[in-house]
């Protein structure tokens, strides 16, 4: 199990309504080994954005433990969540997301205003994060002057910035017509080739769940999984 | 410096709001910075210049009526009044009527004599007390206006005619007040004969009478008494002590000083509530990139301090922009503002003043920012998602 970057462990999550106790998963089991490239798809409620928060340290389970490169997680506070994201954890979210106001370098750059690096470092790892996803021309833009594809390249070099192990993406193309969606799901492959970079993407579309190296279906609280 | 940066683009966002935000901190800081100087340069006329044993006899219907000369002997015999002068507003200018002058024609050897706090060198006052056109001046008018002992200058009156039609006399400079710490050093005294013998109209008449007492513990009962000698006469008169008649100069009603703290406090409260309400409305539109921020990995407290840093800015730029005003304002206006009473010509913004604002504006910037950042603490990013 030592290759295994993500361990979740007999999971539960359940959500209060009153009286009543809505329970998404009950016992929940997966194992992301370095470098995967998962997809998990599923129908809509059946828990996908609940699973990627917790992976991220957004969400806690109710119950059972999630290891990440052997460090349980769950039980952090609030404060080490935050830190320990900053540094092992890139997000790509369906709307980008990206600051209005500030540019494309100055996005991509948040994360990096979290670590010790100084300005000219920063720079220079905005411009090489900017290169790979092949948008250093347009770095001085703000979010508005950006098509969609655009914008969620800049929010890829954004989650990649700080280096992280893993990438979480909740539909990332769900907002992009198919080239676009192609370009992006071909970047994230690379990303995952190239550097290394473990993903896990939720996606409602099977062409997209296609560039990952499994993909997971996650209905009524169980997962069931399709090689590709 | 990171922070700040990322302060500046919030402000940025929405830019005829923080434009609006700041021109109300703006406008808080001027009335607070001028209301302020002439709050200070008021406690400077009526505080510890005046001395607590003179009185000064006006006339009874205002204090621009005239008194006969013959009073000032009459007043001389009241028991317990040790020493009198008197004086007569000149209305003075130089050279041109701009050039507004504090400046009185006074009986001089008397006048230095109740007026040592003027502080004259004794061989000038010498000269002041027998030169007939001598003029003693203020340190600050000698600075101003260039000055220097011997020069043969012109004083001009707006109120004033000789006989001839001319209103200016001609003096040389033969005195210098160096004035005191407490004293303003602003003002000019010319020999009220030399004033007097010229003068087209209203000659024997004083405009103010200065009694000096044998001590503070007599000033009610000269009052009194002076007062009753000239009761029933076509003048009769009102005497005062120093620090009530400068009050009065400025404030007939005597709490301008109130009225100030009132206006002043009312703009602030009003302003604290528009730019923390703004606040909190710019932070909940913010909600989705507070989240984003946060899922980055941004710790609750620097966002807190980004939001601080974000009021703490509108504050500062407001009110240093409202401080610079406030001194243009008193730099070029005091000239103006002096032609109605001659304590505005010493108008100043104090290193008090000053730092009492600077004081003020972290304050406005820290409360107005409290609650935002609060809510921004509080941002949940799970359900903050489900919302956009
Ligand atoms: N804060 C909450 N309180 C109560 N129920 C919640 C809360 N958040 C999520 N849920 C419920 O949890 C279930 C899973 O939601 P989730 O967003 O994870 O689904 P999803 O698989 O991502 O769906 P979609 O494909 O539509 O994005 C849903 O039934 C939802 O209503
Ligand atoms: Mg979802």
């Amino acid at each position: 199990m030592t290759n295994a970057l993500i361990q979740i462990a007999d999971v539960a999550k359940s959500y209060r309504r009153g009286q009543e106790t809505l329970s998404i998963f009950d016992r929940l089991n997966l194992t992301i080994p370095h470098g995967d490239f998962v997809a998990i798809m599923g129908p809509s409620g059946s828990g996908k954005t609940t699973l990627l928060n917790m992976l991220g340290g957004l969400d806690r389970p109710s119950g059972g433990a999630i290891t990440f490169d052997g460090k349980q997680i769950e039980n952090l506070s609030e404060s080490k969540l935050s830190s320990w994201r900053a540094a092992n954890v890139g997000f790509i979210f369906q709307f980008y997301n990206l600051m209005p106001t500030l540019t494309a370098a100055k996005n991509v750059e948040l994360p990096l205003l979290l670590t010790r690096l100084g300005s000219g470092e920063r720079n220079r790892r905005v411009q090489t994060a900017l290169e790979i996803v092949g948008l250093s021309e347009r770095k001085d833009h703000k979010p508005k002057e950006l098509s969609g594809g655009q914008q969620q390249r800049v929010a890829i070099a954004r989650a990649l910035v700080a280096d992280p192990k893993l990438l979480l993406a909740d539909e990332p193309t769900g907002d992009l017509d198919r080239t676009t969606a192609t370009e992006i799901l071909e970047m994230l492959q690379l990303l995952n080739k190239d550097l290394g970079k473990t993903i896990v993407m939720v996606t409602h579309d099977p062409a997209a769940a296609k560039y990952a190296k499994r993909e997971l279906h996650l209905d009524k609280g169980e997962f069931e999984e399709r090689v590709s | 410096m990171k922070d700040l940066a990322l302060a500046f683009s919030g402000l940025a966002r929405k830019k005829l709001r923080t434009a609006l935000l700041i021109f109300a901190v703006f406008i808080a800081f001027l009335i607070y910075a001028v209301l302020g100087a002439f709050s200070a340069s008021l406690d400077a006329a009526t505080g510890s210049s005046a001395s607590s044993n003179r009185l000064v006899v006006s006339n009874r219907i205002n204090f621009t009526e005239v008194l006969p000369i013959a009073y000032v002997n009459r007043v001389a015999n009241v028991p317990n009044v040790t020493d009198v002068s008197y004086s007569m507003w000149f209305g003075g200018y130089y050279q041109e009527e701009r050039n507004f002058l504090i400046a009185f024609a006074v009986e001089p050897a008397s006048y230095a004599r109740m007026f040592s706090d003027l502080n004259i060198p004794a061989d000038q006052v010498q000269r002041f007390s027998t030169q007939r056109d001598c003029m003693l001046a203020g340190r600050t008018d000698a600075d101003r206006w260039g000055w220097n002992l011997g020069d043969r200058i012109p004083v001009s009156s707006n109120i004033w005619r000789q006989t001839d039609g001319a209103n200016t006399w001609p003096v040389e400079v033969c005195a210098i007040a160096e004035g005191g710490e407490e004293l303003p050093g602003a003002g000019v005294y010319i020999n009220y004969e030399y004033f007097d013998e010229a003068r087209a109209f209203a000659n024997d008449t004083v405009g103010n009478i200065h009694i000096q007492t044998a001590g503070a513990e007599y000033n009610d009962q000269v009052i009194q008494d002076v007062d009753a000698l000239f009761q029933n006469s076509p003048a009769e008169t009102e005497t005062v002590t120093e620090a009530a008649f400068n009050a009065a100069f400025i404030d007939q009603q005597g709490n301008l000083g109130l009225i100030i703290l009132g206006v002043t406090g009312a703009a602030f409260v009003t302003i604290l509530l528009i730019v923390g309400n703004a606040m909190s409305g710019a932070i909940r539109e913010r909600t989705g990139e507070i989240a984003v921020m946060k899922t980055i990995g941004f710790p609750s407290a620097r966002i807190a301090r980004i939001v601080v840093g974000e009021t703490l800015l509108i504050a500062c730029i407001g009110g240093l922009i409202g401080l610079i005003v406030a001194w243009l304002i008193i730099e070029l206006g005091g000239a103006v503002l002096a032609a109605f009473s001659p304590f505005f010509a010493t108008l100043t913004l104090s290193p008090q003043l000053l730092a009492t604002a600077v004081a003020l504006m972290a304050l406005l910037g820290l409360i107005t920012g409290a609650i935002p950042a609060w809510n921004a603490m509080r941002v949940n990013v799970v359900t903050a998602f489900r919302r956009i």
